[in-house]
């Protein structure tokens, strides 16, 4: 029974013209394209903006999602590790305000400073950034080499709940492959999180 | 001897009174919900390959979107689960607020359909054989009949657009 299911799980049978298309955005080996938003210290940040970076760590969080929630501490600890390294953290909120008041740019600015992002935190306004890279929830990672090419998109690891009971870092691991100038394994990881918010049509 | 029959008598109330309490709360308890420790476990007690179409829907308590489309997937229940359709809500809330937030969640809202309780944390796993499209954000639905199947990572705004979306997968006559 479980082999026939198997089975059926892997072969997609149907598609259906409601459905947001599954694969649309950035794959890995795709060239990422550049943005230029708004942060929390009230000045535009984009790709460009850090021509030394040896790779960025463009990560679609936001302050209101529980699973971006327990994240956050761990990304301002990768931000300090990495940055040291020539990696760039740039997080983008791609949320609508008007949908979840909590990611409103006041309450970014607020969020920022109460944890300490040493790193830009950028606020996805016009929503147009998110669906270029094909992020769909929060937290979701893209991590890019110094070329602006997808290497890494996925979960940062593998414990949202419990940091202490983490057993595969698959964002750290990534860049580790990336700093030997190897491809990552894997180069796509799935996880849970918080759908975007976007205004009913 | 008096005190002997005293502590007889209150041996026995006692014992009413704890039937009483007993019999009232297995009234309030609402449903014993079952837990699954993989996606294979849930898939094979769940999924029974006949005429019936499984609709699941992936949800938490911690998920707005999923809270406010709930209601009509109950009200699919209440409509449909004569005609061999069964709604099977998939609670992902932390282990942690399973007590807390899920189950008065359950017992405040009266939710009539099933609900499961998936603890597989390993997302990377086990969120690939629901669907290879699942990126993992939800509410995601998918509709499940014999060898057919139909994933969607998306919100239903109301009761007609989960009919249409499930009548374009399995016909109601």
């Amino acid at each position: 029974m479980n082999v026939l299911f198997q089975i059926l799980f892997t072969i997609s049978i149907l598609t259906n013209g409601d459905v947001r298309v599954p694969n649309s955005g950035f794959q890995p080996g795709d060239k990422a394209s550049d943005f230029d938003l708004k942060s929390v210290d009230g000045k535009n940040y984009s790709l460009a903006s850090f021509k030394d970076a040896k790779g960025f760590i463009v990560v679609f969080t936001c302050n209101s999602c529980p699973f971006a929630v327990m994240y956050e501490d761990r990304i301002v600890e990768l931000s300090k590790k990495y940055s040291k390294k020539g990696y760039q953290v740039i997080a983008i909120n791609p949320n609508d305000p008007e949908v979840k008041p909590d990611d409103s740019y006041e309450k970014m600015k607020v969020r920022a400073k109460d944890k300490g992002f040493d790193f830009p935190y950028l606020f996805d306004e016009s929503q147009t950034v998110y669906p270029s890279y094909g992020a769909t929830k929060t937290p979701h990672v893209f991590l890019l080499d110094r070329n602006h090419i997808v290497k890494y998109i996925g979960a940062i690891d593998d414990n949202a709940e419990d940091a202490s009971q983490v057993e595969e870092k698959y964002l750290e691991n990534a860049i580790a492959a990336l700093d030997k100038g190897k491809e990552p394994v894997p180069a796509v990881t799935k996880a849970i999180g918080c759908s975007i918010k976007v205004k009913s049509k | 001897m008096k005190y002997g029959l005293c502590f007889y008598f209150m041996k026995v109330f006692t014992a009413i009174i704890s039937l009483v309490f007993i019999l009232f709360a297995s009234k309030v308890q609402t449903q014993v919900l079952r837990e699954f420790d993989t996606y294979d476990t849930l898939s094979s007690s769940i999924f029974k390959n006949n005429d019936t179409t499984y609709v699941i829907n992936f949800w938490a308590t911690w998920c707005a979107p999923c809270v406010k489309e709930l209601p009509y997937f109950e009200a699919f229940n209440k409509k449909y689960k004569e005609q061999k359709f069964k709604v099977v809500l998939v609670s992902l809330d932390f282990k942690r607020q399973i007590k807390s937030h899920l189950l008065p969640f359950i017992t405040k809202n009266k939710i009539a359909s099933e609900v499961v309780i998936m603890n597989d944390k390993k997302y990377d796993t086990w969120l690939p054989k629901v669907d290879a499209s699942w990126s993992g954000s939800i509410p995601a639905t998918y509709l499940i009949q014999g060898d057919k199947k139909l994933f969607a990572e998306r919100e239903f705004a109301n009761l007609e657009e989960l009919e249409d979306f499930i009548f374009s997968f399995s016909k109601y006559k």
